[in-house]
């Protein structure tokens, strides 16, 4: 039977006509595309093309506004150390406490450096309070980061109206939109978002290429300096293929938004039905009225997420147990414990993201055999009955819900 | 995907002893919600001679927990219980072929169990003494508690040092980086600064507690005066505003004014303000302070 890919947050599979529109830069396209001569003429056209089809998915105003690089944490370094470098007066970082690693981490190593970073926390949705928000919007402020999707919770955050609040109050404004582009519809000339990191490989696109949007008139420091390739905002020889690929995978998701938003989201909603109206002490995290059209992240209360997936993976199914860039570490999810959920059902959380691949047939085998993994893993846990959940002797973890 | 062996996946696909044993008469619980793992151990002993007769686990935890608590209890089964206390957590690594070094707590999580249920048994008190903290090295699973204690209790000041003391950060290095930051929490507790190479030095006094603000503001001056001559070189120059606290503003003149380095110049000359005055301070342009008032 085949497998089942349920992680497309973690990456996604390359588009057959992704593979297609790179095969021949690996080949006969060779030429360097900054070379006076045909052969880097041909190429350097191939990626003005590819720059194009990504200012179309973004709906940026200018193909100049679009700098590719070779990631989103690339992306997400470049943005927040080049507002860094360039207004040196200004001391401040906002952010969350749900973001990615390459936010995360980053701040962390700033604030070691004598930045100051203000975390936004998140409720027990993974909601932002924007109230407070606007405390922290002051002139000392260089910039806000903050991501557009989770990449755990699938909650949406409403930066379009942050962007105009940063932008008001003057404050630089970058969102990790890695998990929205493709997913959700997105036109940047219409908002106040002065940087925008996106990742090729969350869009059937390969691994390795991503994209920094820098609003135009934005102030900007290089984190790579060197040649002149991308106008001197990103030195280094293009990665032709892959940024190739990358517009002909804008092309395509531009072509699909409608079926993530309505065919993709119907079998997610399917998908945590099905298993709720089978599987007690469980639950879906997130904010149910605002997310990503395909993720879905479960909590199975009283056992542990790693083992859900291993049996899962015996079954032919792929899902992750949070973020696959933290699933080396033994920690709960950071996103889950900043939402409040408590250990006992944190630990046994699994995330399941579809994507246009996705079929309502193996939605109904994943329905199928999730229960029956539940069950044998509860069967082994101490904090599990004949019944239902022991209230004695670990009274005290207990699971509680604000 | 963790590196597991068959032996693990045999003993998380098909456990053995799964379950509390019925008329149990020794029980050990372990673990630790927070972590993740949490293990009841159940034994049926023989009072006439401490054999176990049967032993059955309760396991809340990942696919190495739960092959580590099979084999514990496929282990032990026969023993006596003095013969079982001999038993490491590295016997119970062995007997399934080898865990990798991040789930090595898995086993000792199994070996806490055994010796808890048989602290039950006989009536004693068991402490348990498992660390819980980051886990700063994963190839040889020292965690960050750990290392604190060792450099607190032997004075360490060095990555090196800590390595000899705990073996961490001996192999792959990858965790030499969170080890400095341990070395720089733990040395300012005794008033030492670490430095990556060479000994600690003593804590840098706070000059600025000693000084007036007329002192203070004197020692600001001195510094851009130190700093002129490199910026007139260049035909610009910088002339001290303010001093507010921690921000210090200051005008760029000549050449300075409307220069692209204009930032990196302040970052240079913050960077000096706060090595003489041994505090933190901003330093902002005259310009941009009053646009920002009028913000």
């Amino acid at each position: 039977m085949e497998p089942i890919y349920l992680d497309n947050n973690a990456t996604t599979r390359v588009d057959p006509e992704v593979v297609e529109a790179m095969l021949p830069f690996f080949t006969e396209q060779f030429g360097n595309p900054s070379s006076m001569h045909s052969f880097g003429d041909r190429v350097g056209r191939a990626v003005k093309q590819a720059r194009a089809q990504v200012q179309s998915l973004l709906g940026a105003e200018h193909d100049s506004e679009i700098i590719f690089t070779s990631c989103g944490t690339e992306s997400d370094s470049t943005a927040i150390l080049s507002a860094l470098r360039a207004q040196p007066e200004r001391r401040e970082i906002i952010t969350t406490v749900v973001e990615h690693p390459a936010v995360l981490t980053l701040c962390d190593q700033l604030e070691k450096e004598g930045y100051t970073v203000h975390r936004l926390a998140v409720d027990n949705r993974g909601r932002l309070d924007l109230d407070e928000y606007r405390r922290l919007l002051s002139d000392q402020v260089a910039v806000v980061s903050v991501m557009w999707a989770n990449n755990e919770s699938g909650t949406v955050f409403p930066v379009v109206e942050m962007a105009e609040m940063a932008a008001e109050a003057g404050v630089m404004f970058h969102t990790d939109a890695v998990q929205a582009v493709g997913k959700l519809p997105v036109k940047l000339s219409e908002t106040r978002i002065d940087m925008l990191s996106l990742s090729g490989h969350k869009l059937h696109a390969p691994k390795g290429i991503g994209v920094l949007y820098l609003r135009r008139g934005t102030r900007f420091r290089p984190l790579l300096r060197g040649g002149h390739q991308e106008r001197g905002r990103r030195a280094g020889t293009e990665n032709t293929a892959s940024i190739v690929g990358l517009g002909k995978a804008a092309e395509l998701a531009q072509a699909h938004i409608e079926d993530e938003n309505t065919r993709v989201r119907a079998m997610r909603d399917r998908l945590e039905e099905g298993i709720l109206a089978q599987v007690p002490h469980a639950f879906v995290n997130g904010d149910l009225d605002n997310r990503l059209p395909n993720t879905a992240s479960i909590s199975f209360e009283y056992i542990e997420g790693e083992a859900i997936l291993l049996l899962l993976n015996k079954s032919g199914i792929a899902a992750s147990s949070g973020s696959a860039c933290t699933s080396g570490s033994l920690e709960p999810s950071h996103v889950m414990r900043a939402m409040g959920i408590p250990y006992t059902a944190a630990h046994g959380t699994v995330r399941f993201s579809l994507s246009r691949y996705n079929t309502p047939e193996e939605i109904e085998r994943v329905i199928e055999a999730v229960p029956p993994i539940v069950a044998q893993l509860r069967k082994l846990s101490p904090y599990w009955g004949e019944d239902g959940p022991v209230t004695n002797p670990e009274e005290a973890f207990a699971p509680t819900y604000a | 995907m963790w590196d597991y062996t068959e032996k693990v996946k045999d003993h998380f696909y098909n456990p053995r002893n799964a379950g509390a044993v019925a008329d149990a008469n020794a029980v050990g619980e372990v673990g630790s919600i927070s972590c993740g793992d949490a293990l009841r151990l159940t034994l049926k002993v023989d009072p006439a001679d401490e054999r176990i007769l049967d032993a059955g686990f309760q396991t809340f935890g990942c696919g190495s927990a739960i092959a580590s608590s099979s084999a514990l209890t496929e282990i032990i089964r026969g023993m006596t219980l003095d013969d079982a206390l001999k038993v490491t957590n590295q016997d119970i690594a062995d007997f399934l072929e080898g865990l990798p070094p991040e789930k090595m707590h898995c086993s000792v999580m199994g070996r806490e169990a055994l010796a808890a249920a048989v602290a039950n048994y006989r009536g004693e008190t068991w402490v348990d003494d498992h660390e819980e903290g980051d886990l700063v090295c994963k190839c040889f699973a020292v965690d960050a508690v750990m290392i604190e204690n060792v450099v607190r209790e032997n004075k360490l000041s060095s990555v090196a040092e800590v390595t000899n003391y705990t073996k961490a950060g001996g192999s792959c290095a990858s965790c030499h980086e969170k080890i400095e930051d341990i070395l720089s929490t733990v040395m300012a507790e005794r008033g030492e600064v670490f430095q990556a190479a060479g000994k600690a030095a003593p804590a840098a006094p706070a000059k600025s507690n000693g000084l007036s603000n007329l002192e203070r503001i004197r020692l600001i001056e001195k510094t851009i005066a130190e700093l002129r001559p490199q910026l007139q070189a260049d035909h610009g120059d910088i002339e001290l505003m303010d001093v507010e606290g921690k921000t210090i503003t200051v005008r760029l003149t000549g050449a300075c004014t409307g220069c692209q380095l204009a930032g990196a110049t302040l970052g240079g000359v913050q960077q000096r303000l706060i090595e003489a005055l041994g505090e933190f301070v901003r330093v902002v342009p005259a310009q941009a302070a009053h646009s920002a008032a009028g913000a």
